[in-house]
């Protein structure tokens, strides 16, 4: 629990296939929505969602170290990017 | 325990839970009391027909389990024969039909992960997997649908965990589109050492649980009025598990180095009913009582109920009951896999199952009543009325739909009968590296590391000749899984067998269930081989649209050198083909005829024990001997179909005579019924020339007709005077069957 | 003293007992080697072997290449040891960068379990000095994740330095789309390092050591390593 001037906070990132990699996964679903009656569906990327439900003192210093569980764990640097976004939460 | 005197249920609340007012009032009557809510929902699942049984168990009385190799019968987590040298195999089939049909991704991977438990329950490594799946037809987009995401969920848990999926059966027709079946089969290797029973004993023992955490799967309509189940406002109930397989291989690889360590005293997975079940059964086999604190169950989610913890069906779970005094070593070896092993209750020599929540005591229940209470039903049971309208007509008078050549490349293309590798492909087959046979074959075979013999298996279904007769299609099942391992050499050892049926509350389902268990009862027996495991699934029934009576036969067998086998393709053009077992014309219950003619109609092929066994047996001698170049199984599809499989399997065509001439006048559809027929007891067989007098040395030892058809060769295959196909055609119809169909989206 | 394989135990592994069973066919002697231990006990070649390392959860090998034993590899490697990586060992050096680019899902989709022919495309490597250039081994895959991807330079790299061990082909050796099971970039099924002491293979060749069980052709791979290192006077 948090306790002090520790807050909770909740971080939701968004790993996806770099541009450059194929896409097998997301070509099957534009077919599928295709086949659906969803012709206006061009490119379609499917990718991840991780959220992690952390604690922290400060905003900064826990952007920065979630930036750092992205680059070394949750995303493979050869094929994949990231993103993500945190905000504060109810304790 | 509570003050409070709990009221007599709601008939909506007996419903919840599954029971009837009668049953309610003989557990009233047998307790002295009344039963509070915790009470009564652990009481429900154990006497819900799953559970209890009560329905089948007084039919499953006929099934013979006992034999010189048969270590354990039913009534543990799996069988177990002896294979000699201290080594015992345990394997058993189990159902998750309704699960897969709500979501067949994880309803087909839990299943094998529960089959996968019953084995590694018993202190055995599992060493293979089959599968006996069915759908509706594939023309239909809901069908492809659940039976891709049937194969996917099958593929996704046996092939993390590691054990191979070496065989099985998928089977479609319009008689399953709502009610799919998925039956999963587990074989497991033990040595005599290390096999552990599901027992409790030793009061003061502690009872440990280890695994997953406990959430709130697979319970279902938990809910009193009068009791708050759930601390949250909303009640969220998931119907179905999500399974871990990599939990599972590391919950197996723990548990496998406990058995044997003189610690465990029993271990027992956690399936249906969960922790009420476990506790239950292992307490009353041990003729002692069990109490559990359910504070002390780690739990996956806030706020649970006692109810929920002891109802909970979370997956990848086991109860250990524990030697006072060895906690720490049997933690040590939890923990060197990340397990965690909570130590949730103790063994009393009160012969009760007692739940506690921290100080107070929530729930007392004697285990004669909750195991045993129940009685057994026996609904009533009506032969139906028209069966014997069905019976009656000869399939052979009728006109065919399509010339002889249209409907051989038909069955050569159709998913029941074309090439499986779209299946079997998505299965790790070989990890273990001990798959000497694989999938695509009529049986499997796997070698034992250090041995020179090998465990042989398949599972095989009924079809629709049981529809007919339920008698006779279950008792043809048992004679076809026998002939499978003949083809590779094998003896039966012992069978399991999964009987899935529709309601039987209706009395036509109830006879139905009577008439295949029976059949299963009579053809074990007259063959020789001890029933030693089993599962039921009933209520396969969608508003009334029940399936047909679908027993399913998973047979274990031993070869005696893994070294020597023959597979069923074709080798060598100029080999001899042979038909052994009786020249048929028939088209009652067969694959030709839905095909051809919707219904199943006619009375279906006959069983004759003593030639099966015979001719089993001179299969066998002849594969031991490496006489046969080549040996299939004949069934679905008949000889015709049977005969293309050898070709393209050998890429080789073939040219026969038609093994039986035409009567005068001959039915219209006799040259059909010779070429589609599927006459019971009979293989394909191929030799080299001088290979001949050995086979009929060995044919006429064992009494067996032989019948020579023609000779491997050429780019065609034919049947004289009645049809003739080109290899490369029928090739290609055999692997676009299931291809054609699931790639197209 | 006989050549010693030091094969990986992560949780979920499963094809130790499999590498284990080929190490002894080749005439080698094996030792398994705990994921969360440092001691590669005097191992001359380590193992990665197959299975589904932490369930192959995030990534396959994403987890299993922070295990306490891998920095032991990474320094073996280092020095000069032999590494093999077969399927879910491949990835873990991957993951670990101890071999260029990434594993990704089959382009099909679908896991795969079937025979492959693969074309030996080295032989200056210990693991494949028993073999010739062009020669084709039957090996069986089995996997979901076995696109093999790396970017142009990295490829362009692999190519110039003849680190492309092991291609998918034919049986006679053709290169061809038909026979790349799952869209490997290049066809290639292996790889090596710089040093050539590392290769990873997304087949397995220890399921291909006994004709009993189809095809012996993986034998060479293991048997490489042991004579290799019996004539180099180990």
């Amino acid at each position: 629990m948090p306790t002090d001037n520790r807050h909770r906070y909740i971080a939701e990132v968004v790993v996806t296939l770099k541009p450059v990699v194929n896409d097998p996964q997301g070509l099957v679903v534009t077919q599928a929505l295709h086949a659906l009656g969803y012709p206006e569906v061009g490119a379609t990327r499917v990718g991840k969602f991780i959220s992690l439900d952390l604690e922290g003192a400060e905003e900064s210093q826990v952007r920065s170290r979630v930036d750092e569980m992205c680059r070394r764990l949750l995303r493979n640097g050869v094929i994949e990017d990231y993103r993500f976004q945190l905000r504060r939460a109810e304790p | 325990m509570t003050q409070v005197v709990p009221e007599a249920p709601t008939p909506a609340e007996l419903r919840e839970i599954a029971l009837t007012r009668a049953e309610y009032e003989s557990a009233t009557a047998q307790l002295g009391r009344t039963l509070n809510p915790l009470e009564l929902g652990m009481l429900g699942a154990m006497w819900s027909e799953h559970c209890s049984y009560k329905t089948s168990k007084p039919l499953l009385r006929q099934l013979q389990s006992t034999g010189a190799r048969v270590v354990l019968g039913p009534g543990e987590n799996a069988g177990v024969v002896d294979l000699g040298g201290d080594l015992l195999c345990c394997f058993k089939i189990e159902s998750h039909n309704h699960p897969s049909a709500i979501e067949p991704v994880q309803g087909a991977a839990t299943g094998v992960g529960g089959i996968l438990r019953d084995v590694f329950a018993m202190g055995a490594r599992p060493v293979a997997l089959l599968d006996a799946i069915r759908f509706g037809d594939l023309d239909q987009s809901l069908q492809r649908h659940r039976f891709a995401r049937v194969v996917e969920g099958i593929g996704f848990y046996g092939n993390c965990i590691g054990v191979p999926t070496v065989g099985g059966e998928t089977y479609f027709d319009s008689a399953y589109s709502e009610n799919c079946l998925v039956n999963a089969m587990c074989v497991g290797l033990a040595e005599r050492s290390q096999l552990v029973r599901a027992v409790a004993s030793g009061p003061g023992n502690p009872v440990m649980l280890v695994g997953a955490d406990t959430g709130r799967d697979g319970i279902h309509g938990a809910t009193f009025a009068s009791v708050q189940l759930d601390d949250s406002a909303e009640e969220r109930r998931p119907a179905v598990q999500v399974g871990n397989p990599y939990l599972e291989k590391c919950l197996l690889e723990a548990c496998l180095q406990l058995c044997g360590h003189p610690a465990l005293v029993g271990l027992q997975d956690c399936g249906a009913a969960g922790l009420t079940s476990s506790c239950a059964e292992m307490a009353h086999r041990g003729g002692v009582g069990i109490e559990i604190d359910v504070a002390r169950v780690s739990r996956r989610e806030r706020g649970m109920s006692p109810y929920q913890v002891m109802l909970s069906e979370s997956q990848e779970r086991m109860v250990l009951v524990v030697e006072r005094g060895q906690e720490d070593a049997v933690r040590r070896i939890f923990d060197r896999w990340d397990l965690h092993s909570d130590i949730i209750g103790r063994v009393i020599a009160e012969p009760e199952l007692r739940i506690l929540d921290g100080l107070e005591q929530v729930a007392t229940l004697p285990l004669g009543i909750l195991v045993d209470g129940f009685a057994e039903r026996r609904p009533p049971s009506r032969r139906p009325s028209d069966l014997d309208s069905r019976l009656a007509p000869d399939p052979l008078s009728s006109p065919a739909p399509w010339s002889p050549e249209e409907s051989w490349l038909r069955l050569l293309g159709s998913p029941n009968c074309g090439e499986t590798r779209w299946i079997f492909r998505q299965y790790d087959h070989q990890v273990g590296d001990d798959t000497v046979r694989g999938p695509g074959g009529d049986a499997a075979v796997l070698r034992i590391k250090g041995r020179r013999d090998g465990l042989a298996m398949t599972v095989d279904g009924a079809h629709r000749s049981a529809a007919l007769d339920p008698r006779r299609g279950t008792a043809l099942a048992v004679a076809e899984a026998v002939r499978n391992l003949a083809v590779v050499g094998a003896e039966p050892l012992a069978l399991t067998n999964c009987l899935n049926f529709g309601d039987p509350d209706q009395s036509e389902v109830m006879w139905q269930m009577e008439e295949a268990v029976g059949g299963l009862a009579d053809a074990a027996l007259a063959f020789g081989i001890p029933v030693v495991s089993g599962n039921v699934s009933l209520y396969n029934d969608f508003q009334g649209n029940g399936i047909p009576p679908t027993p399913m036969v998973g047979l274990v067998g031993q070869v005696p050198s893994v070294a020597v086998s023959a597979g069923l393709g074709f080798r060598a053009a100029g080999d001899l083909i042979y038909l052994i077992g009786p020249a048929g014309v028939e088209l009652a219950g067969s694959e030709y005829q839905r095909l051809a003619q919707g219904t199943a109609t006619g009375t279906p092929p006959r069983l004759d024990v003593a030639a099966e066994l015979a001719a089993a047996a001179a299969i066998r001698d002849l594969v031991r001997g490496s006489v046969l170049s080549s040996a299939h199984d004949c069934a679905l599809g008949g000889l015709a179909v049977t005969l293309a499989e050898s070709c393209i399997a050998g890429g080789l065509g073939a040219i026969v005579e038609s093994p039986l001439a035409p009567p005068s006048p001959a039915p219209t559809g006799w040259a059909w019924g010779v070429l589609f027929g599927e006459t019971s007891g009979r293989y394909l067989i191929s030799v080299a020339p001088d290979q001949i007098s050995r086979l009929a040395a060995v044919c006429q030892g064992h009494g067996v007709p032989v019948l020579k058809l023609g000779v491997v060769g050429g780019s065609s295959i034919s049947i004289g005077g009645l049809a003739e196909i080109g290899l490369v055609a029928a090739a290609q119809a055999s692997s676009g069957a299931l291809v054609n169909l699931m790639e197209r989206g | 003293m006989a050549v010693r394989f030091g094969i990986a135990v992560f949780p979920g592994t499963w094809s130790e007992r499999d590498c284990s069973h080929a190490v002894s066919l080749a005439g080698g002697e094996s030792t398994l080697l705990w994921h969360a231990d440092r001691d590669l006990k005097g191992s001359d070649c380590v193992v990665l072997p197959g299975g589904f390392a932490h369930g192959d959860y995030l990534r396959a090998g994403a987890i299993a290449r922070f295990a306490p034993l891998m920095d032991a590899v990474a320094e073996h490697a280092r020095a000069g040891g032999l590494v093999l990586g077969i399927c879910n060992g491949f990835q873990i050096l991957c993951e670990a960068g101890l071999l260029p680019g990434a594993l990704l899902r089959n382009r099909g989709l679908q896991f795969l379990c079937q025979p492959t022919w693969l074309r030996v495309e080295t032989v200056s490597t210990p693991f494949l000095a028993e073999l010739e250039i062009g020669t084709t081994l039957e090996i069986p895959i089995s996997h979901g994740e076995g696109r093999y991807y790396a970017d142009p330079t990295t490829l362009a790299q692999l190519e110039a330095e003849s680190r492309v061990a092991l291609r998918y082909s034919g049986p006679s050796g053709e290169l061809a789309d038909r026979y790349n099971p799952n869209g490997s970039l290049h066809q290639i099924a292996g790889i090596l390092n710089e040093q050539r002491n590392v290769l990873g293979m997304m087949p397995h060749p220890e399921r291909a050591c006994e004709p009993l069980l189809g095809s012996e052709d993986g034998l060479a791979l293991f048997a490489g390593v042991v004579r290799g290192l019996v004539a180099a006077g180990r």
